[in-house]
């Protein structure tokens, strides 16, 4: 059953056109900040990391809003709450699904953004370890707004006002170790924090999305 | 039964009638008391308390700093309560009283946040920095922000009271976790902190390090503004629960006509 509804929303996403959309959004970012900053090399491969984590993090946030709101629009959100699959699992296979049709491009992305802003060469491998243990946090907390604000109007926007806060800690560990990553420092550290973070997330935020998703279908 | 006969439990406030009648009775001794408080402490920490050697007289600003900031988080803390409340007994008027909390909460935060930048500026040499305190604070300010304008969002009020009670736990969880991942991030980016956190102007460390001629106009300031605060927080309670009377009344107006 969840390799099924797995299959549909992969489709879904392909279909919908927002599988390519996070990665040109992405694309665009990272082409901009040189512009922004100016292009001295030594300045751009100092803020590499930092500016390739946000903006796959931004990226990630962009595609949230399509994550339950088409289902929401024609129903089958519904169909999904009354069949004999918990809501906590099918909140964590809309994570997933999220983070394979977003997440992982982004990761995959990611090294060849990091030619563009001239990063620092042990930097891509530590760059593309910290966004794969990040991003799958990213995709749970953002699957945790989008079915906080499932139901309203103007979503959009309020979205990323709450799930920006939430964000930070996941931020703030993954942009640590790819920074350390790209100066040859040592990132056991943060990369274990990230990893817990992921985890804790997986774990536990489920529970939270699916209740929050039960009021707004109630 | 035999429980929820008894008078004297705190559940019976879970009434709105009895809250509103209860709340005003106490309300003027919370205005007033918070006042006397307020304007004796204030006016102590003011004129009444030496220079300090180093800082001059810009060390009074923390008789309004360090209130600010701790009513700042204990009102997230509230409202966690309040909010664990609604989700576990049901109780309207404590869903209310968080909604009723968070703008104080806000101000609060900005009050903090405000003085602090003034207090920064002649003592640290600038409004702001990225230290670990200023940015937590930040974080939670955010917090309140998007907290707000959930329950701003939501038409229904027992769905946003539901939804804005989850966000409120799940939001206090990665507010805890945001400090101390900032905490690391900030030892991990620059070493020039540690000298701010040497001067100890914020938080807990004010209280092992303030000498007892600052604590104590600084004790009678705190607990003026924890007076403040329960009583902004009782009558925007009320304020809240009058308002969905009315609602509720408009709505049955317009039912019968």
């Amino acid at each position: 059953m969840i390799a099924l509804l797995l299959r549909d929303l992969k489709l879904a996403f392909r279909a919908g056109g927002g599988f390519g959309l996070g990665l040109a959004f992405f694309l665009i970012v990272t082409v901009l900040v040189p512009f922004s900053v100016g292009p001295q090399s030594s300045l751009l491969s100092t803020i590499a990391p930092g500016v390739l984590w946000l903006g796959a993090l931004l990226a990630c946030l962009l595609s949230l809003d399509r994550l339950l709101a088409l289902d929401w629009e024609d129903g089958s959100l519904d169909l999904l709450a009354t069949a004999p699959l918990p809501l906590e699992a099918v909140v964590s296979i809309k994570a997933l699904a999220h983070w394979i049709t977003t997440g992982l491009p982004l990761v995959l992305a990611a090294p060849f953004l990091g030619v563009l802003l001239n990063l620092p060469v042990p930097g891509f491998f530590w760059l593309v370890i910290s966004l794969l243990v990040g991003t799958p946090a990213m995709s749970v907390i953002g699957t945790f707004g989008a079915a906080l604000t499932v139901g309203l109007k103007r979503g959009g926007l309020l979205l990323s006002l709450l799930v920006l806060p939430l964000y930070v800690p996941t931020l703030i560990f993954g942009a640590e170790v790819a920074r350390r990553g790209a100066t040859g420092m040592e990132t056991q550290t943060p990369l274990l924090m990230l990893a817990g973070i992921t985890a804790a997330t997986i774990a536990l935020l489920p529970f939270a999305s699916a209740a929050v998703l039960r009021i707004n279908l109630r | 039964m035999s429980i929820a006969a008894k008078a004297n439990t705190l559940w019976e406030y879970a009434n709105p009638r009895k809250f509103l009648a209860t709340s005003e009775r106490v309300l003027p001794f919370f205005w007033m008391t918070s006042f006397v408080c307020l304007v004796v402490g204030l006016i102590w920490g003011f004129f009444f308390t030496p220079d300090d050697y180093k800082q001059g007289s810009t060390v009074k600003i923390i008789y309004l700093h360090v209130p600010a900031a701790l009513m700042a988080i204990n009102c997230w803390l509230m409202m966690l309560a309040t909010s664990l409340v609604w989700l576990v007994r049901r109780h309207h008027v404590s869903a209310l009283a968080a909604r009723a909390a968070a703008p104080i909460g806000i101000v609060m935060t900005l009050i903090a946040l405000a003085t602090g930048a003034i207090w920064g500026q002649p003592m640290w040499g600038t409004w702001w920095a990225w230290d670990p305190r200023l940015t937590a604070f930040l974080i939670l300010f955010l917090f309140y922000l998007g907290y707000v304008a959930l329950w701003e969002a939501i038409e229904d009020s027992d769905t946003a009271a539901d939804l804005t009670s989850v966000l409120c736990l799940v939001g206090s969880v990665f507010a805890l976790l945001s400090r101390y991942a900032v905490n690391f991030w900030n030892q991990g980016l620059h070493q020039g902190a540690s000298v701010m956190r040497a001067a100890a102007v914020t938080g807990a460390d004010t209280e092992e390090k303030v000498s007892n001629i600052y604590f104590y106009p600084l004790l009678v300031c705190i607990i003026g503004f924890v007076l403040l605060f329960i009583a902004l927080v009782l009558y925007r309670t009320g304020t809240e629960i009058r308002a969905r009377r009315i609602k509720a009344l408009l709505a049955r107006e317009r039912l019968n006509g």
